[in-house]
């Protein structure tokens, strides 16, 4: 019997030795979503040519031709970045029928070392939302408890990962997309230095705070995706020159000595006691390492959610002002329309939390209300970048629960919109001050996912890890009920 | 009294690529949307990718025009609704927050007249909407973004102009100069592009838009000014609005649209980090500038003591004086000039006929020393420009194919001075009393050589014979 559960390092490993057939091993992986995903809808397409390309890597593998880092290793794409010839919806009627014509820069990249995209993941509608119920094809669920929301927006990459329906994914996290549902569905999930990894051809929601990460069942699996897609891209001029670091080396060099910031402000008010204690107990793991620990507030936390809401939503108003549908979109004839009257008409197809923010994302920036609210919100932007500045003077890297509470139950929040936005509060501080963040799956409590945030100073991603992974260590969990 | 203000567009057509992307700048030679890419067709996804180039190009327009630039430039998104623009935003750059635009204020002199820059900003230019059918009702809108994201530049002038001809004085020179500066051919089509500001009295400004040509702004900023000083002169208020102007009635007429009203809600483009203009940047862009226009002006005068007038002319239009840069030498050079600025500009005058044009400054130059040295007259030389136009034969083959060289054989000229002394005895008689009146004899000999006799020879020779 395949297993189906090995780590992408182990994967790599045993298809160069040729222990595992390719072929195989994606077709039981095929199998799996058959068997699994009518009832988690992981994903929102599956690609058809996936054995035809195992076939190919294994036969190259054979006959000692070159083959690319990944050996043909599953891997599943949020469907919000473009696949070339292949439909990127960003779970949005807006774009159902959009066949990208070209290839993100981390997706050509992994062609490159013969990944093999199994499918695209479901998320929130154009990424905004943190529970995949605003997909415009419905929900995806927890894989430990499918009453539950598997977290989001990347919520199909998270739960395609924990049950084994691929074996790494790549997410976007505009303000915790990736780290959110990899706490709630007990993965790793890693946001990088903004401007690590490209964002060419990943369809912008808040272009200026939000970075492509992976998610995956080991923080050495983050590692060894992040050597092959980081990197300065001349089609994003974001991008940071990483020096082709290699993050896998040294990645066990423990964190003893190094000083550890707990954030005041995100283990406060509002936070599930169980999620509280399972920080705690964190915290005296590392500790245990060797770590120094030790709390640091950071004031402008608590206006960082409002402040991320404002800059958020007046970039997608502008990103998202596009889908005119006059050249991709759904079938609405233009006949009888005057141009403006038909903009209103065709962006009726916006699903609700979209709508919600281009309309305020309308009015925050606008002539008469910037310096009211964008304008502010650019200011706590900057301060609290100030603050996290002179916190990294004192500390390696600072810790906080991923998300303040479990993962809460499918349709529970949904007509509550700001409970929900504030649900963000511990994942958008990375965000906003461009600061490398990883969530590390820690504990099960009552069969529902806890995990664990560390954060790092901007091109300190590889210390991240390194932390990350010694902490991993530490942790054995159950394994996932499906 | 009249206050005209201008926003011009310049698109920097000697650009090779796009201001975000690597399609051709040049987009003029394509099918409807062959010129096109995913970053300026707007796909999703796509990032802008600026052409460093372009910004260099803009800075050298900005401190052409004495404006101050930046240390550092940023990039901002304007929002709004239009079929042409594909992302329905267009990266432009807005000095609000502070002066970030490319150029900052600055002066040109117009004649005595000093005209103030407000700024100097970089753009994308949108696609191109084509209205086929004739009625509205049948009316579609062609969308063609080969031109989207072609590099522009727009100069934004203080309110300066008080009259119509001061604006067209105005362009000419701007237009000059980007052509000067290499940055730019605004003779192409829809290349450079004017709105203007107009108020009468101090009133309301109203802007025109629409404007398909120099000529054009000129005849709507007339309709304008006489429209507002008869709504003046009849205590009628003048509105604050935005009017385009109406080629085919030759009026302006109020845009309905409510164009004033709109909210670009501008912010930050996250996509194209700042770019640093630091002193060494712009001191190597000012060493890579071509010489002004004023400058080159100045020494055609007092290098080679070209007259002022000729020196204008002839240092105004790259063309030529590129042409004259390379064909002169230190004894030719007002040859040179004499020979561009009195025959050629006229036969070079359009974009066609110097494409086809066979001429190199080689051409120039022989033909020059050719009229020097007495080789060709002066006259005849005009005959070998035409066929050096046409064929590019060299200039000495063109004199001896085409039987142009000066008839400076003594017996050969004594022949035809002694016939037309003998036919025109009162003209001989008359500049043995008057020997002013010789002039018409050497005429005579010309018509005869049609044109060919050595002048001077010509003179020396019927004065001897006739014995004066």
């Amino acid at each position: 019997m395949m297993n189906l559960k090995i780590s992408a390092l182990e994967f790599v490993e045993e298809a160069k030795n040729g222990n595992v057939s390719v072929e195989e091993f994606i077709g039981k992986t095929l199998e799996r979503i058959n068997d699994v995903d009518d009832k988690l809808h992981a994903f929102l397409s599956i690609n058809d040519k996936a054995i035809d390309q195992a076939r190919d890597i294994d036969k190259r593998i054979k006959s000692g031709e070159k083959v690319g880092a990944c050996f043909g290793m599953p891997i599943s794409i949020k469907d919000n970045m473009c696949i070339k010839d292949s439909k990127t919806t960003c779970a949005s009627k807006m774009l159902e029928n959009f066949v990208a014509p070209y290839d993100a820069t981390v997706i050509s990249k992994l062609k490159k070392q013969d990944a093999i995209f199994i499918g695209k993941t479901n998320m929130d509608e154009f990424a905004m939302g943190l529970s995949t119920e605003f997909s415009a094809f419905g929900p995806s669920k927890n894989p430990w408890n499918i009453e539950h929301v598997p977290g989001g927006s990347s919520g199909g990459s998270a739960v395609s990962v924990s049950s084994y329906e691929c074996i790494a994914s790549l997410g976007s996290d505009t303000g915790g997309s990736v780290r959110n549902p990899a706490s709630f569905c007990s993965t790793v999930g890693y946001k990088p230095t903004y401007g690590l990894i490209s964002r060419y051809g990943l369809i912008s929601y808040a272009n200026s705070i939000e970075q492509i990460g992976p998610l995956t069942r080991t923080v050495k699996d983050t590692a060894f995706m992040l050597n092959l897609i980081a990197g300065i891209d001349p089609n994003d001029s974001t991008t940071v020159n990483n020096n082709n670091e290699d993050y896998l080396a040294n990645i066990d060099s423990g964190i003893e000595g190094k000083k550890i910031g707990i954030i005041t402000e995100m283990i406060g008010d509002g936070i599930d006691p169980e999620v509280m204690a399972a920080t705690k107990e964190a915290i005296s793991k590392l500790e245990g390492l060797g770590a120094i620990c030790e709390e640091v507030s950071l004031e402008m936390v608590k206006y960082s959610v409002a402040a991320y809401y404002t800059i958020t939503a007046t970039e997608a108003g502008s990103n998202l002002a596009r889908y005119d549908n006059l050249r991709y979109g759904y079938d609405l004839p233009v006949e009888g329309y005057e141009f403006n009257s038909y903009i209103s008409k065709a962006r009726k197809n916006f699903g609700p939390e979209v709508t919600r923010r281009m309309i305020i994302g309308g009015f925050v920036p606008s002539a008469g209300h910037a310096g009211k609210y964008f304008l502010k919100a650019m200011k706590v932007k900057s301060k609290l970048t100030k603050e996290i500045n002179e916190a990294f003077k004192k500390f390696d890297l600072l810790i906080a629960p991923t998300v303040p509470i479990l993962p809460f139950k499918i349709g529970e929040k949904i007509d509550d919109p700001v409970s929900l936005f504030l649900v963000d509060i511990n994942t958008v501080t990375a965000n906003l001050t461009g600061k490398p963040a990883i969530s590390i799956p820690f504990k099960i409590v009552n069969g529902l996912p806890i995990g664990i945030q560390l954060l790092a100073n901007s091109m300190n991603d590889k210390l991240l890890l390194q932390a990350a992974h010694a902490l991993e260590q530490t942790v054995t969990l159950p394994e996932v009920p499906i | 009294m009249t206050k005209i203000g201008l926003e011009i567009h310049c698109q920097l057509t000697n650009l090779q690529s796009k201001l975000f992307c690597s399609c051709k700048a040049n987009y003029r030679a394509f099918e409807p949307n062959e010129n096109i890419c995913p970053v300026c067709a707007g796909i999703p996804g796509s990032l802008p990718r600026l052409n460093q180039e372009a910004v260099k190009k803009a800075t050298m327009i900005a401190m052409a025009l004495n404006c101050s630039t930046p240390e550092k430039i940023a990039f901002f998104r304007k929002n709004y609704f239009y079929p042409d623009l594909p992302k329905n935003f267009q990266i432009t750059q807005l000095n609000i927050y502070g002066d970030t635009s490319v150029g900052g204020s600055g002066t040109i002199s117009v004649g005595d007249k000093k005209i103030r820059i407000t700024r100097i900003q970089l753009e994308e230019d949108p696609g191109r909407l084509i209205y086929e059918g004739s009625s509205s009702k049948n009316q579609i809108t062609l969308v063609d973004y080969n031109r989207a994201g072609t590099p522009l530049v727009e100069i934004v002038t203080e309110p300066d102009f008080e009259t119509p001809k001061e604006v067209r004085d105005f362009l000419n020179i701007l237009s000059d100069l980007l052509k000067n500066l290499g940055v730019a051919d605004p003779s192409l089509e829809g290349a450079m592009r004017a709105d203007a500001n107009v108020s009468v009295y101090g009133g309301n400004k109203v802007e025109i838009k629409n404007i398909g040509s120099f000529h054009d702004l000129e005849k709507a900023s007339h309709f304008e000014i006489t429209r507002q000083e008869s709504l003046h002169d009849r205590d009628i208020p003048i509105a604050q609005e935005t009017r385009h102007w109406d080629d085919k009635r030759k009026i302006t007429v109020s845009s309905r649209s409510k164009e004033e009203d709109l909210d670009y809600r501008y912010f930050l483009e996250g996509d194209i980090p700042w770019v640093k203009i630091n002193p060494e940047i712009r001191n190597e862009l000012k060493l890579q500038m071509p010489e002004s226009i004023s400058s080159k002006k100045e020494r055609y005068v007092a290098k080679y003591q070209i007259p002022e007038q000729v020196a204008d002319v002839l240092s105004s239009d790259k063309f030529y004086s590129d042409l004259f840069e390379n064909a002169h030498t230190e004894s030719n050079a007002k040859e040179v000039a004499n020979i561009i600025t009195t025959e050629l500009m006229g036969l070079e005058d359009t974009r066609e006929k110097r494409e086809v044009s066979k001429l190199t400054s080689i051409h120039l130059r022989d033909l020059a020393d050719s009229i020097q040295t007495g080789k060709v007259s002066r006259n005849s030389s005009k005959n070998a420009l035409h066929e050096i136009l046409k064929t590019g034969k060299s200039v000495s083959q063109i004199i001896s194919e085409l039987d142009l060289g000066n008839v400076s054989d003594e017996s050969e000229l004594l022949k035809i001075i002694d016939k037309i002394i003998s036919d025109e005895s009162e003209a001989v008689d008359q500049a043995k009393s008057n020997p002013q009146t010789i002039n018409y004899l050497v005429g005579k000999v010309m018509q005869a050589t049609k044109g060919k006799a050595d002048p001077t020879l010509t003179l020396n020779l019927l004065k001897k014979q006739i014995g004066i």
